[in-house]
């Protein structure tokens, strides 16, 4: 049948299973979005109030449910304006289908109304991007970039879409399999990689497991707990693993890096052998890395080639899916493992553990935000999805919260992207209807994409943002205090707050604005049983940092643990 | 350190794009560039010549790898290298006997491509080393002296 390229868009689509996209219209792709009209539901859309959002939206949908986000923008700041999302899904490996108008290609290079270089601008920020310029290729091009967006490593790709090629006929095809010359991920580990691993592993005093994100987005988590069950082994999370081991794990030492426990850090600075399932050697998480893991080997399971021996030199190196490769490696494992073998390291580790837990001075005067999320943790219920914006509030939810499963935590962790957890937050609602999700956020951090409340009260996402509001840049304020003499450069916010209660009341939303513990309690189990947008602010105390932290450029083991520590 | 490899990339627009993003991003100077179609294929064979840390150029390497077009990057220390350059010098410069010319430029697997009324353009084809040695040879001889280098090829032997 022929169709022209922006039914063909809408088509596609729908064949490849999405159900809804995320997006903000304008004059490159209205085509598209006349096709979606027509389509009369069945493709729901999400309108959002800026393209930034719509993009985090995508994001936060796709994380929470594994699935690939889409989303429109139009040609010009629609694209520029999404580029943040794009560049926050791709360091953090989330599969999304960006589509953006362009101007008609007989226009491309002629500096017309709302042109920009956009698969220029997106080139760095995507695992790949196309720029179609035949709506005989269209159909094609979608099924290439789904395929490339969910598989190997998975990542955002762009397609950019001009306007004469969204009203071009052709005969609408969809490709049913798809076969590229030049890009074949390694799923199965090498046999023999995988043998010698399991043995080095089984010959190790002191190894540690270092899960990384790749346990999430591989579907590894099962097979992560049982092989830290059968062999006792210690582990450690890093951010974007957390909730693969549950919280309550008694092997597990917490999160591992610039903000983690003491003994995962020192985990991590004892071992005789650290096993990467699935994470990089962040800067975040190796500290200075001329002390990293001194006298350790590494086993470095990753699907992507690039990540191994780029920070650390690898011994044992196993490209393939963490999912696949463990399923190789357990009975290799289960068969010789000797548990008791590592119960020596286990005791060294449980003291670190009980010599300087995770902690906090809790106070009945002001509320510490770390007890905001504990309490968080108490109330909601377990299959609560919670995101975060960037900061000290951040840390701390990654510190303090219970996590319980995979993708139970949505954060920005390479990027860091202010802003980003609110609009994640309406994505992974719009994903799992019936599950709750909060937001933690900061003053700062919240003001990004606050314009999103409309967003969320006109699609019902009724997501409870908790704000640990404490009139600071928190993180910034932190560092300047403790490696700038405490010269607060532009991070006080205290005198120019918005009222926050207002403020989602003007969008529809419901405001709390809470200062006792008893207070906050009250207002969340009212939030939760208001089906709005809420804003919980909740006026922490305005000086607490981070803890324990590891100083930028300092190896793991030099942890400040105490605030006089500094 | 110098390094040479050769990238096997699908021919599609922005591919050059691509792998030359690779080298800027990371503030790495492209020394030479050489790209064409190879015959019969769909694909494009590139030879850059670069110049960095090896742990730099190999996460390079790897990056390279990772782009959708690319289908192979060879690295080799047993490449064939050849690289051609063409002089052009006016024709008034010339005090010697045109033979002599000649002869030089045979020595670099060249000869004399071109003489007009005004210039004299010779062309070689030789290592990139071998290069250096006659042009330091003709910018003796002449100093208004046009160089053009196409750039290094390779081919694993």
């Amino acid at each position: 049948m022929e169709m022209n390229g922006a039914r063909i868009v809408i088509e596609s689509l729908i064949k490849e299973g999405v159900d809804t996209v995320f997006g903000y219209p304008g004059g490159a792709i209205m085509n598209v979005y006349d096709e979606l009209y027509k389509a009369s539901g069945k493709l729901k859309h999400i309108l959002a109030k800026h393209e930034q959002g719509a993009v985090h939206m995508a994001d936060g949908y796709a994380r929470s449910s594994g699935k690939v986000g889409v989303a429109f923008v139009t040609s010009g700041p629609g694209i520029t304006n999404a580029v943040t999302g794009i560049a926050t899904a791709y360091t953090d490996s989330v599969p999304l289908i960006v589509i953006s108008g362009q101007v008609p290609t007989f226009a491309i290079g002629t500096d017309a109304f709302q042109e920009v270089d956009a698969v220029g601008i997106t080139r760095p920020i995507t695992k790949h991007n196309f720029l179609v310029k035949d709506v005989k290729d269209l159909a094609y091009i979608i099924k290439e970039a789904f395929y490339l967006a969910k598989s190997g490593r998975p990542g955002p790709v762009h397609i950019d879409l001009p306007k004469d090629v969204t009203v071009g006929k052709t005969k609408f095809n969809y490709p049913e399999k798809i076969e590229l010359k030049t890009y074949k991920p390694t799923y199965k580990g090498n046999k023999r990689a995988i043998k010698r691993a399991a043995e080095a592993i089984i010959k190790a005093k002191r190894p540690v497991f270092y899960i990384g994100g790749g346990s999430v987005l591989s579907g590894a988590y099962q097979l992560v707990r049982e092989l830290v069950k059968i062999t006792q082994i210690p582990a450690v999370e890093t951010l974007m693993a957390r909730g693969v081991l549950r919280y309550d794990d008694p092997l597990l030492l917490g999160m591992v890096g610039m903000h983690g426990t003491y003994a995962a850090n020192m985990a991590m600075n004892d071992a005789d052998l650290i096993i990467s399932l699935g994470a990089r050697f962040d800067d975040r998480v190796t500290g200075k890395l001329d002390e990293f893991a001194k006298n350790a080997d590494i086993v470095h399971i990753d699907i992507d080639p690039s990540q191994i021996g780029k920070v650390v030199e690898t011994k044992y190196p196993i490209v393939g899916d963490v999912k696949l490769v463990l399923e190789e490696m357990l009975p290799l494992i289960v068969e010789k493992v000797d548990p008791k073998r590592y119960e020596e390291w286990r005791k060294i580790l449980n003291r670190y553990k009980e010599l300087y837990p995770l902690t906090y001075s809790d106070s009945d005067e002001v509320i510490k935000p770390q007890w905001v999320i504990e309490k968080t943790g108490e109330i909601l219920p377990e299959d609560a999805i919670i995101t975060t914006d960037v900061g000290q509030h951040q840390m701390w939810t990654a510190q303090f919260y219970p996590f319980t499963y995979p993708r139970q935590l949505i954060t920005s962790g390479g990027l860091g992207t202010m802003g980003f957890g609110f609009p994640a937050a309406l994505g992974a609602k719009k994903a799992n209807p019936n599950r709750v999700v909060v937001n933690f956020s900061g003053d700062g951090s919240i003001m990004m994409n606050i314009q999103e409340v409309l967003t969320g009260y006109r699609y019902n996402l009724p997501v409870i943002n908790i704000i640990l509001n404490n009139n600071y840049l928190g993180m910034v304020r932190q560092w300047q205090t403790m490696f700038y003499e405490d010269r607060l450069s532009e991070t006080d916010l205290s005198d120019v707050q918005p009222d926050f209660v207002k403020l989602a009341e003007s969008m529809g939303g419901i405001g709390y604005r809470v200062s006792k513990k008893e207070d906050f309690v009250k207002a969340l189990e009212d939030a939760l049983n208001q089906n709005k947008v809420a804003f919980i602010d909740v006026q922490v105390d305005r000086r607490e940092d981070v803890l324990p932290m590891v100083p930028p450029n300092s190896p793991l083991k030099n942890m400040l643990i105490f605030k006089e520590d500094k | 350190m110098k390094r040479i490899i050769s990238v096997i990339v699908e021919n599609e627009h922005g591919v050059l794009a691509r792998v030359v993003n690779m080298f800027a991003a990371r503030g790495y100077n492209i020394t030479s560039l050489t790209v064409a179609p190879i015959p019969n294929s769909e694909f494009s064979r590139m030879t850059i010549m670069s110049e960095g840390d090896p742990k730099v150029f190999e996460q390079i390497v790897k990056q390279l790898y990772k782009l959708i077009p690319v289908y192979k990057v060879i690295e080799s220390d047993d490449f064939i290298e050849k690289e051609m350059a063409m002089v052009k010098f006016p024709l008034k410069d010339v005090k010697d006997n045109l033979a002599d010319i000649d002869a030089i430029a045979r020595c670099y697997n060249g000869h004399i491509s071109n003489v007009n009324d005004k210039n004299i353009v010779v062309s070689v084809v030789d290592r990139p080393d071998r290069i250096d040695n006659f042009l330091k040879a003709m910018q003796a001889k002449f100093k208004n002296l046009e160089i053009v280098r196409s750039g290094v090829s390779v081919i694993e032997r």
